[in-house]
């Protein structure tokens, strides 16, 4: 190797490292922008195609949104109600440790009530949901892009997202906060279960401390949420589908990708909003 | 000979790479145009733009005098209720029965009952020699049944134009000339205009009656099927020869392609 070329060849290199630097964002911010562009666009025809176009004529597929809302959202009712029950088991349990020192044990009853309806029935409903629902929509709508499927719907002048994302919208709209009283109901019933066996409160009195903690706005802030949780889901499965361009293993890649997004924006909206209602109610 | 669809100038990009680089052509009416070309040289992508899937970076295409770069989602629609087009891989909704997925674009652009349309879509299965298979599900078919069935749903509409992305790709011969005779049964009987992508030289020379040739992005010849036989262009010739690409790297070049330099 001669060493002629070394110092003038070391000279360019050296000139081009900050240059990688800047290219490597640029790509970083440009593909951003992209992905931004993207949900907008998914977002806005979603909202479109749901609440306008129906008014011109355009009428919603309202079998494919019962079948949706079958998949969705009566096949959790099992799985929910078990992960409830145990929860509010569990809240019960943890609540009497520290209110037993107090002899306030009655006061389970408020505090399992307050935080499922508030917070824990929400959540987790949102957390399964994501899991069954939101990974199934991004690779039922993943496996299609890859297959042509979508392509083909559009050449026939079929709107994709109406065809596909409008009724699981609906669904769950409409199921997550249904979702979310069954998860309420059967969680608070956990509670009064462990209370009424091993903390030894008598029914009735947990039922009445129950009634009496809890107001409607604490269910209703409580289902607002679900609704939210609902529509992001919903999105978040969507845009993941529509980004897969290549074959099965991207298919795979955008279903975790959906699960993890959908959890992690539920989150976020489930801080906002709380912090909305702290404040606002 | 009067023109279905007129490309002008036509540039497209994925991303940064150009893929076509300026794209004149026009198709005639009523009779079936072959795209051709080597694997890669962007004859999916073109047949993309003409069905409106995908937006050119430059250039016009005008199908029967208006030109769909520039149309809305719903001007596209009206356009697109006159076009069917057929798959590489069909394409039909895995979720529906075969009767579903030829009735869904009837369903979708049409008014009719029930009962008509399952006479329709009868009819049109069994125009594509599937007959009695309304109830099976895509994924119960051979691929040979499954293109005639995407066939069937391209034709639905009774579209002016159908597009075919190589139709005959990975089926056995006889299928594959079956449907040959079925786009050469859509042309003599229904006058239908057909564009077919293929890299099948044979079928190249049974049905079209027109051929565009595409190579690195650019048309290379386009005209009737004696001209392409009678040209002398290199390339052509090694296309029509079945001839392997010449070896254009000298030893030392391709020491430095496979080193990585
Ligand atoms: N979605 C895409 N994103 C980026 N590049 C693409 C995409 N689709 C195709 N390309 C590139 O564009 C070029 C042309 O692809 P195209 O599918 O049009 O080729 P083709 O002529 O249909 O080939 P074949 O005969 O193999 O089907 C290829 O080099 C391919 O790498
Ligand atoms: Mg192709």
């Amino acid at each position: 190797m001669p060493s002629g070329p070394k110092p003038a060849a070391s000279a360019p290199a050296s000139a081009s490292w900050p240059e990688a630097v800047l290219g490597a964002l640029g790509r970083r911010v440009l593909s951003l922008r992209g992905d931004i562009h993207d949900a907008a666009k998914i977002i806005n025809d979603t909202v479109h195609w749901t609440f306008i176009s129906p008014f011109k004529g355009r009428p919603i597929r309202f079998r494919a949104s019962i079948s949706e809302m079958v998949k969705a959202g009566y096949n959790s009712v099992p799985i929910i109600s078990v992960i409830s029950l145990f929860v509010g088991i569990i809240l019960a349990l943890q609540a009497a440790y520290q209110l037993k020192r107090m002899g306030a044990l009655i006061y389970v009853a408020n505090l399992v009530g307050v935080s499922l309806t508030r917070e824990l029935g929400p959540i987790m409903t949102a957390i399964i949901v994501s899991g069954r629902s939101g990974s199934a929509f991004a690779a039922e709508i993943g496996s299609m892009k890859a297959a042509e499927e979508v392509d083909a719907l559009t050449t026939m002048g079929v709107n994709p997202v109406r065809y596909l994302v409008v009724p699981k919208l609906l669904a769950l709209m409409i199921m997550v906060p249904a979702l979310t009283i069954i998860s309420d109901l059967v969680g608070i019933f956990g509670g009064f279960l462990l209370a009424v066996t091993a903390l030894e409160i008598h029914p009735y009195n947990y039922f009445q401390q129950t009634v009496n903690a809890l107001l409607i706005k604490d269910v209703f802030t409580g289902l607002l949420k679900a609704w939210a949780f609902g529509i992001v889901i919903t999105l978040v499965g969507a845009y993941q589908g529509f980004k897969v361009t290549g074959g099965a293993e991207e298919v795979g890649r955008r279903t975790t990708a959906s699960v993890v997004t959908s959890i992690f924006l539920v989150v976020i909206v489930d801080l906002f909003f709380t912090g909305l209602f702290y404040y606002f109610t | 000979m009067e023109t279905a669809i007129e490309i002008a100038g036509l540039q497209t990009h994925y991303g940064s790479r150009e893929i076509l680089k300026n794209v004149c052509a026009s198709i005639p009416r009523g009779k079936t145009t072959v795209i051709l070309g080597g694997s890669g040289c962007g004859k999916s992508t073109l047949l993309k733009h003409l069905i409106g899937l995908l937006k050119p970076t430059k250039g016009q295409i005008l199908i029967n005098g208006s030109d769909i770069t520039r149309m809305d989602e719903d001007e596209m629609n009206e356009v697109r209720k006159k076009m069917g087009v057929l798959f590489q891989g069909a394409a039909l909704l895995n979720s529906l029965t075969l009767g579903d997925n030829v009735a869904l674009p009837i369903r979708e652009h049409t008014r009719l009952n029930e009962s008509t349309i399952k006479i329709m879509v009868r009819m049109k299965l069994d125009q594509v020699g599937l007959s009695g298979f309304e109830n099976f599900f895509p994924s119960q078919l051979s691929g040979g049944m499954k293109k005639r069935a995407g066939l069937a749903r391209a034709l639905a509409l009774d579209p002016e134009m159908i597009f075919f992305d190589e139709p005959s790709a990975g089926l056995d011969p006889v299928t594959a000339a079956g449907l040959d005779e079925l786009i050469l049964k859509l042309r003599n009987v229904f006058r239908m205009t057909s564009i077919v992508v293929t890299h099948e030289i044979e079928s190249v020379f049974k049905i079209s009656d027109y051929v565009i040739m595409l190579d690195a992005g650019n048309v290379l010849y386009q005209g009737d099927l004696a001209g392409l036989k009678a040209s002398d262009h290199p390339r052509i010739r090694m296309f029509l020869e079945r001839q392997p690409e010449q070896e254009t790297y000298s030893p030392d070049d391709y020491f430095k392609i496979i080193a990585g330099d």
